[in-house]
């Protein structure tokens, strides 16, 4: 098993003493951060990114691993305990967790999300371990033209997630496409919206992008609408599960790690589907169907599992092909990036010790995540009582000084707050943050494969077809006209767990009034489904 | 599913549409200053520096255009949800307003006063937009996180921040 070899390898890097330092660091501080209501995982990263700077890359990365889980278990606290998605990933886990909460089995739910992302986190990072060689070796023969034909897939797949209008979709890619056109074009040399400011030459670094978004847009936002009363959290004691609890769980957080590694591997989706998926699978396997919606813990159990094993599945196309499908892995690529090293099928060749690292790594950081968080937990409890004016004003706060470090530019800092007010229109009209994100990082990238592509076929559009760009462009054909598409399907056709995931999301996207919109298109398909 | 978010409903009227302007307007003024480069002359590659964000803007426009006609017909963007927001009343500009006062100031102080200063200023100035009034303990949790900040980043991680006028005392 060569894989397993170099995994050893991987495990020897990792576990040096100050590696194993900033792995616990990261896992602390990803909770801490993540766990603050408000700040998503994606958030956490992002923030969390220039404390890695002054770093070895591969110390750096490896803290990230642990900042990465932890911001990931952080957010599902917080789910929990408030009822309160921080992203939509962690939508489901607030169903059935914050039930579970309320009628006095925080401890439960925690403990149970706890194991459960131990469990899918190993299991799918294992696989991550075993499966993404091998891709990388298939996909060092795809072509520049292939490569840019699943870009296109992840840019229109971010944009149609169920349950939110793709037309708004579309328009926060548009937006992040142009920002990351901004700078000077590699290939020509010609400045691009520069508008001749010199400082914009070298392009809008992503840290300002994402920090602008996420945490200065999140913060004006909610500042704009602040809710004046206080919070009610539920305390907890220290997680713990009973035998019954056990047996009640294994079953879900195997099922979920099941779900959740395949759809995070296809560079189309995210966390929201199969969580969704897992949960509405828990509820029909389930022998106490009538604990749904009262708290029932495979409600938390699937729905967490599949989640972390998901986000481990995500790596596989970020480390691969270089092609993030969540905020999360996209602000990760960004990180990647800074340190000049470029994802793709070639880096396990040319960065072994790195990757290996990086994999070994996040076996160590769900293991922290395990051995911190339960005795933890009554603390992040508390850290949700923060007062809302320190919280808000913090993350101004740590933002600017994020945003500054990264290039030592007051420049940067009135970018970022013009990013923030970007940030704030997007979130008061409904258009997803996700895409924006996507098409700043993603953008450049896309362009150079499209570029060098062309210029393999001196020229010629035919050199963009190949059969495997005929496949990915039909699917996208497919993804953009679905509501056309839908009308000529047979009724029956779609498979009822499915429609019934369908319908959760929905209901659930209802009820938390999470970014989604209402257009004229998804009137239609309302009528459709009462009917 | 099908009605507006609540407390928006005549509210928000049709303000949408300004976003909708602001899409097109960018796509525009891309696909203009697209059109603008100069001539290449080190790459005479197929596809040239102009021709993605002629793509882009162009996308802009479109989306634009089909986002107007959405609104006509009574299609809303959802304003986002969570755990510490009320949709219920307008957007609070006051506060906002002095927030980005509060960053504003932080971005034009922070090299003549250094990190220290006017990182205190950014946090008091923020907590008190925010509606807290305990001047004394904001004062002192600024400073605390302005000047821990600048050891964590100097001596900690290496990365260099302005000391500005505080030079010589940290």
């Amino acid at each position: 098993m060569d894989a397993l070899n170099e995994l050893m390898g991987g495990f020897a890097t990792a576990l040096t003493p100050t590696n194993l330092f900033y792995v616990l660091l990261g896992v602390l501080l990803g909770t801490a951060i993540g766990v603050l209501p408000g700040i998503g995982p994606a958030m956490t990263v992002a923030l969390l990114l220039p404390l890695t700077r002054g770093l070895e890359v591969e110390t750096a990365l490896i803290m990230f691993a642990g900042i990465y889980y932890g911001g990931m278990y952080g957010g599902s606290t917080t789910s929990i305990l408030l009822n309160t998605p921080g992203e939509s990933a962690s939508v489901v886990t607030a169903i059935e967790g914050n039930k579970m909460a309320r009628s006095g089995r925080a401890a439960q739910a925690l403990a149970t999300a706890a194991i459960g992302s131990f469990v899918a986190g190993t299991i799918a990072t294992l696989l991550l371990a075993l499966v993404a060689p091998t891709v990388a070796d298939l996909a060092v023969e795809v072509s520049p033209a292939d490569t840019f034909a699943i870009m296109v897939l992840a840019f229109i797949a971010v944009t149609s997630v169920l349950g939110s209008s793709r037309l708004r979709g579309l328009a926060a890619l548009g937006l992040g496409l142009t920002i990351g056109l901004i700078g000077i074009d590699p290939t020509s040399g010609q400045q691009r919206l520069t508008f001749g400011i010199p400082e914009l030459a070298d392009g809008i670094d992503v840290v300002v992008v994402a920090v602008g978004l996420f945490a200065v847009g999140e913060a004006l936002w909610t500042a704009a609408h602040l809710r004046r009363r206080p919070i009610d959290v539920i305390p907890v004691g220290n997680p713990r599960m009973s035998r019954q609890d056990f047996r009640r769980s294994w079953k879900p957080w195997l099922r979920g790690t099941a779900i959740g590694f395949p759809f995070g591997a296809v560079p189309a989706g995210g966390a929201e589907i199969p969580t969704f998926l897992s949960y509405v699978s828990e509820k029909r396997l389930s022998k106490h169907p009538e604990e749904f919606g009262e708290g029932a813990i495979e409600g938390v159990a699937g729905p967490e599992a599949t989640n972390n094993a998901s986000a481990a599945g995500g790596l596989v196309p970020l480390l691969t092909l270089g092609i993030p499908v969540t905020a999360t892995a996209a602000v990760m690529l960004a990180a990647i990036q800074s340190y000049g090293i470029e994802p793709g099928p070639r880096l396990f060749e040319t960065e072994p010790v790195l990757v290996w690292g990086l994999i070994a790594s996040l076996f160590i950081g769900n293991t922290a995540l395990l051995v911190l968080n339960l005795p933890l937990a009554p603390v992040w409890a508390r850290l949700l009582r923060i007062p809302r004016s320190y919280l808000y004003a913090g993350i101004l706060f740590f933002s600017s000084l994020g945003a500054y470090a990264a290039n030592a530019s007051p420049f940067d800092l009135l970018l970022l707050l013009a990013i923030g007010a970007l940030g704030f229109m997007m979130r008061r009209y409904g258009l997803p943050i996700l895409p924006a994100i996507i098409g700043v990082i993603l953008g450049p990238f896309a362009e150079e494969e499209l570029r060098q592509a062309l210029q393999i076929s001196n020229g010629q559009l035919s050199g963009l077809v190949t059969p495997l760009t005929v496949i990915v462009y039909v699917i996208v054909a497919l993804v953009l006209l679905w509501p056309l598409v839908r009308r000529f399907l047979p009724r029956k056709a779609a498979v009822p767990v499915l429609a019934d995931a369908v319908h959760e999301i929905e209901e659930a996207h209802h009820h938390h009034g999470l970014t989604d919109s209402v257009s004229v298109e998804r009137h239609a398909d309302d009528g459709d489904r009462t009917s | 599913m099908s009605s507006a978010a609540p407390g928006s409903t005549e509210e928000q009227g049709r303000s949408e549409l300004g976003v909708a302007l602001f899409l097109g307007a960018l796509g525009v003024l891309v696909i203009v200053q697209a059109l603008l480069l100069p001539e290449s002359r080190i790459a005479r590659g197929p596809v040239g520096p102009a021709a993605v964000p002629v793509v882009v803007g162009s996308l802009l426009v479109v989306v634009a255009g089909f986002l107007a006609v959405d609104v006509w017909r009574g299609g809303r963007g959802e304003p986002e949800g969570g755990e510490d927001i009320e949709l219920t009343g307008r957007s609070d500009w006051r506060t906002i307003a002095m927030l980005a006062a509060a960053f504003i100031a932080n971005a034009l102080l922070i090299e003549p006063l250094g990190w220290p200063v006017s990182g205190a200023i950014l946090f008091w100035g923020s907590a008190f937009a925010l509606g807290s009034r305990h001047y004394v303990r904001d004062a002192a949790i600024a400073v605390v996180l302005s000047v821990g900040s600048w050891y964590l980043f100097v001596l900690g991680l290496g990365i260099s921040l302005p000391v500005g006028i505080l030079r010589g005392i940290l």
